[in-house]
C-alpha cells in the first residue's frame, strides 16, 4: 500500500530534518493558513473582490512539495495558489497588494488572486482554465531540457483536473519525452461541490500513473513530511533525466471552492473529521511530542508570521491603483522589446 | 532574385532562423520524419535532428500548451499545427494561455511563440478541413495575425515573426504551397503591420490577404479591360492592421472592397469595412463591399465548393456594380 510507504518515509524525514528545516516548515504553514484567513477577512470587507479561492487545509502539500524542490525549480500552478506562491518565497506584500488590485502587487493589478507570477522565485503562474498549466508544465520541462539545465517542473492541479483531455495529454507527452516534471494532484475530493467519486471513474488518482508509465504514489497531503518525502523522491527522479511522477496527496480546503461558496454540499461531520487532521496542528504536535521545538518557540514563528501578514495589509493598503493608463499596456511588446 | 514556391520560401525561413538562434526549434505533428504534412519542413530533421525539429504525438492542446511553456521557459518555439481547423482543439493554449499570459502578470511574463498553420479550401476536403478562421484569432488581443500571399512575403514574414516577443499566429494557405515568385537573394525580413500596394490605380481599393490577393490582382487586370483601374492591397498581415495604407487608398479611390476567404459574416472584412467607414466615411461614394465566402460550412463536391468561395469573378462583377 503506498500510503503504508510514505507514511514510513516521512517518519524518517523528521528524523533526518534539521531542527532549522522543521521550523520552517512549520512557519511556511502558519503563514498561509493566517494569510488567508486575512484574506477572507478582507474579501467580506470588500477590500479583495473577484473569485478568490482560499487554500486554508491544503498548506501541508505547497510546502511539503515546494520545500523539496531548489529554488532554481519551477511551479505551475492553479488558481487556488496563494500557498503554492507563498511556499516558494513570493513576498506576502506583493501577494496581498495583488488581491488587493494594486500597482505594487506581483502582476501590477492586473492579475487577481487567480494570476500570480513570480518569474524571478520561478514561481510560473497561476491558470484558472482547469487542467491549464500541465501542458505548460511540459513545455517548461522541455525547455530545462532543451537547454540541459539541472531544474525539475512542479506542477500543481486539482482533482478537477484529471477528467480533462489536457491531464492526460500533458502526462502522455511528459512520460513520452522524459520531461522532468512533478506532477501534484491535490485531491481535495470535490471539484467545486461534485464528489470525485461522480467525476472520474478510478478514484484512486495516483493511479492514472501506471497506463503512462511513471511512478504515482498517494500520499496524506495532510502531512507535511509525506508530502516533502514523496517530492523529494519526484524530483529527484526527475533530475536524473528518469522523467515524470504522478502524487496525489489527499488533503481537504477547510473552506469552500470560493468566498462565494457555503459548501453546503459537505456534511458538517465530515468537515470536523478534517478539521481534526489539520495539517498544522498535526505539525505542531508532532515537533513538541519528539522534542524538535517547544511550545514558545511555535508561538514565536505564529506571532512573526501575525505580524508579517499585518505589515502585507497595511503595505496593500497604502499601495496605489494602476494608472489608468497602464489598462492598455503589457497586451503587447514592441519589437524593442518595450511593452 | 531567385523563383522559389511558398512552400520553399517557408523552409529557407525555418533554416535560417535555426541557424541564426539556438533557442528556436520546430515542434508539431509529423514535422520530422515526414516532413510535414505539406512537406514544409522537409528536410530539416536530417540537419538539424530530433532536439529542434521534434515530432509530436497527435495532441493540439498539449502541443501548443508545451510551445507556451517553452517559450516561457526562454526558448523560441514554432509550433506547427497541421491545419488551423485542428487548432480548434488547441483554443484554450491559444486564447486562454498564449494570448494572456504577458497582460495578466502585469508584463512580467512573455509568450515568443510562433504558431504556423495551413487552412483554406479549394481541394474538396469537405467541411472539417477547408476552413480559414483568421477572424477567430484577430478578435483576441494578444495574438499577431500574420497571413502571407506570396513567396517572398512568407519568408520576410515568418523571419520577423521569429524575431519578435509576442504569440503569433502565422496562417499559409494550402493552395499557395506550390505557388512561385521571387524572393530577394540574402537576409532580409518583412516589417509586420505594413501592407503591399500590389497595383496602383485611382478608381476603387481591393483590400484583400492571402490567396485572395490572387484573384483580386486577376479582377483587376480583368477590369482594366473595361476601363476600370483598381487599386490591390495585400494586407499581409491582419495585426497589427495597416488601416493607415487602406485609408489613404480609399481617400483616393472614393470606393473600397474587402475580398478574403473567411465566412463572409463576422469576418475580417468586416472589421476591415468599420476601420475605413471610421477613418474615411467622408470620402466614400459607396459602401464598403465584402466578397468572402457564403456562410455554409464548405461542401465536398467540386462545383458546389467553387461556388462557396470568392473568386476573380465574383471581384469584377460587384466593382462594375460599385463604378
Amino acid at each position: 500500500m503506498a500510503l503504508e510507504r510514505e507514511k514510513h518515509i516521512a517518519e524518517r524525514a523528521l528524523l533526518t530534518m534539521t531542527e532549522t528545516q522543521l521550523l520552517d516548515l512549520y512557519r511556511r504553514m502558519v503563514l498561509i493558513r493566517r494569510f488567508e484567513d486575512k484574506v477572507a477577512e478582507m474579501y467580506s470587507r470588500g477590500k479583495i473582490t473577484g473569485f478568490c479561492h482560499l487554500y486554508a487545509g491544503e498548506e501541508a502539500v505547497a510546502v511539503g512539495a515546494i520545500s523539496a524542490l531548489y529554488d532554481k525549480d519551477y511551479v505551475v500552478s492553479t488558481y487556488r495558489e496563494h500557498g503554492h506562491c507563498l511556499a516558494k518565497g513570493s513576498s506576502p506584500r506583493a501577494v496581498m497588494a495583488e488581491l488587493f488590485g494594486k500597482a505594487t502587487g506581483l502582476s501590477r493589478g492586473h492579475g487577481g488572486s487567480m494570476h500570480l507570477f513570480d518569474g524571478e522565485l520561478r514561481f510560473m503562474g497561476g491558470y484558472a482554465i482547469v487542467g491549464g498549466g500541465l501542458p505548460l508544465a511540459a513545455g517548461l520541462g522541455l525547455a530545462v531540457r532543451y537547454k540541459e539545465e539541472p531544474e525539475v517542473v512542479c506542477c500543481f492541479f486539482g482533482d478537477g483536473a484529471l477528467p480533462q483531455g489536457a491531464f492526460h495529454e500533458a502526462l502522455n507527452m511528459a512520460s513520452l519525452w522524459k520531461l522532468p516534471v512533478v506532477f501534484i494532484c491535490e485531491n481535495n475530493f470535490y471539484g467545486m461541490g461534485t464528489l470525485v467519486q461522480n467525476a472520474i471513474c478510478q478514484e484512486e488518482l495516483y493511479k492514472f500513473a501506471e497506463p503512462y508509465k511513471m511512478p504515482g504514489v498517494r500520499v496524506d497531503g495532510m502531512d507535511v513530511l509525506a508530502v516533502h518525502a514523496a517530492t523529494l523522491e519526484a524530483a529527484a527522479r526527475a533530475r536524473e533525466g528518469e522523467g515524470p511522477s504522478l502524487i496525489e496527496a489527499t488533503t481537504y480546503r477547510f473552506r469552500g471552492h470560493s468566498m462565494s461558496d457555503p459548501a453546503e454540499y459537505r456534511s458538517k461531520r465530515e468537515e470536523r473529521i478534517w478539521q481534526e487532521r489539520d495539517p498544522i496542528k498535526h505539525l505542531r504536535r508532532k515537533l513538541i511530542q519528539d522534542g524538535r521545538a517547544n511550545d514558545a518557540r511555535l508561538a514565536a514563528i505564529e506571532n512573526e508570521v501575525a505580524a508579517v501578514i499585518d505589515d502585507a495589509v497595511k503595505f496593500a493598503e497604502e499601495s496605489p491603483e494602476p494608472a489608468l493608463d497602464t489598462l492598455g499596456k503589457y497586451v503587447y511588446i514592441d519589437a524593442d522589446g518595450a511593452e | 532574385m531567385a523563383q522559389i514556391t511558398y512552400r520553399e520560401a517557408l523552409n529557407q525561413a525555418l533554416r535560417e532562423e535555426l541557424d541564426r538562434d539556438e533557442r528556436v526549434f520546430i515542434m508539431g505533428e509529423e514535422v520530422g520524419y515526414f516532413g510535414g504534412a505539406f512537406k514544409v519542413t522537409d528536410g530539416l530533421l536530417a540537419v538539424y535532428g530530433e532536439k529542434r525539429v521534434r515530432d509530436t504525438p497527435i495532441a493540439e492542446l498539449t502541443i501548443v500548451g508545451a510551445g507556451v511553456g517553452a517559450a516561457m521557459g526562454g526558448l523560441k518555439p514554432i509550433v506547427e499545427l497541421m491545419t488551423i481547423n485542428f487548432g480548434l482543439l488547441a483554443m484554450d493554449q491559444i486564447i486562454n494561455h498564449a494570448a494572456k499570459i504577458h497582460y495578466m502578470f502585469g508584463g512580467r511574463a512573455k509568450v515568443p511563440l510562433v504558431i504556423r498553420a495551413p487552412q483554406g479550401a479549394g481541394h474538396q476536403l469537405g467541411a472539417q478541413h477547408s476552413q480559414s478562421l483568421e477572424a477567430y484569432f484577430l478578435h483576441c488581443p494578444g495574438l499577431l495575425v500574420a497571413i502571407p500571399a506570396t513567396p517572398a512575403d512568407a519568408k520576410g514574414l515568418l523571419k520577423s515573426c521569429i524575431r519578435q516577443d509576442n504569440p503569433v499566429i502565422f496562417l499559409e494557405h494550402e493552395s499557395l504551397y506550390g505557388v512561385k515568385g521571387d524572393v530577394p537573394e540574402g537576409e532580409y525580413l518583412t516589417p509586420l503591420g505594413k501592407a503591399n500596394v500590389l497595383r496602383e490605380g485611382k478608381d476603387i481599393t481591393i483590400v484583400s490577404y492571402s490567396k485572395c490577393v490572387y484573384d483580386a490582382v486577376a479582377a483587376a487586370e480583368a477590369l482594366e479591360n473595361e476601363g476600370v483601374d483598381a487599386e490591390v492591397i495585400d494586407l499581409r498581415t491582419l495585426n497589427p492592421l495597416d488601416t493607415a495604407t487602406v485609408v489613404e487608398s480609399v481617400r483616393k479611390t472614393g470606393k473600397a472592397m474587402v475580398v478574403y476567404e473567411g465566412w463572409r459574416t463576422g469576418g475580417a472584412g468586416a472589421e476591415i469595412a468599420a476601420q475605413i467607414y471610421e477613418a474615411a466615411f467622408d470620402h466614400l461614394d459607396a459602401p464598403v463591399e465584402r466578397v468572402a465566402t457564403l456562410d455554409t460550412p464548405i461542401p465536398y463536391n467540386a462545383r458546389l465548393e467553387k461556388a462557396a468561395l470568392p473568386g476573380a469573378a465574383d471581384i469584377v462583377k460587384v466593382a462594375e456594380r460599385m463604378v
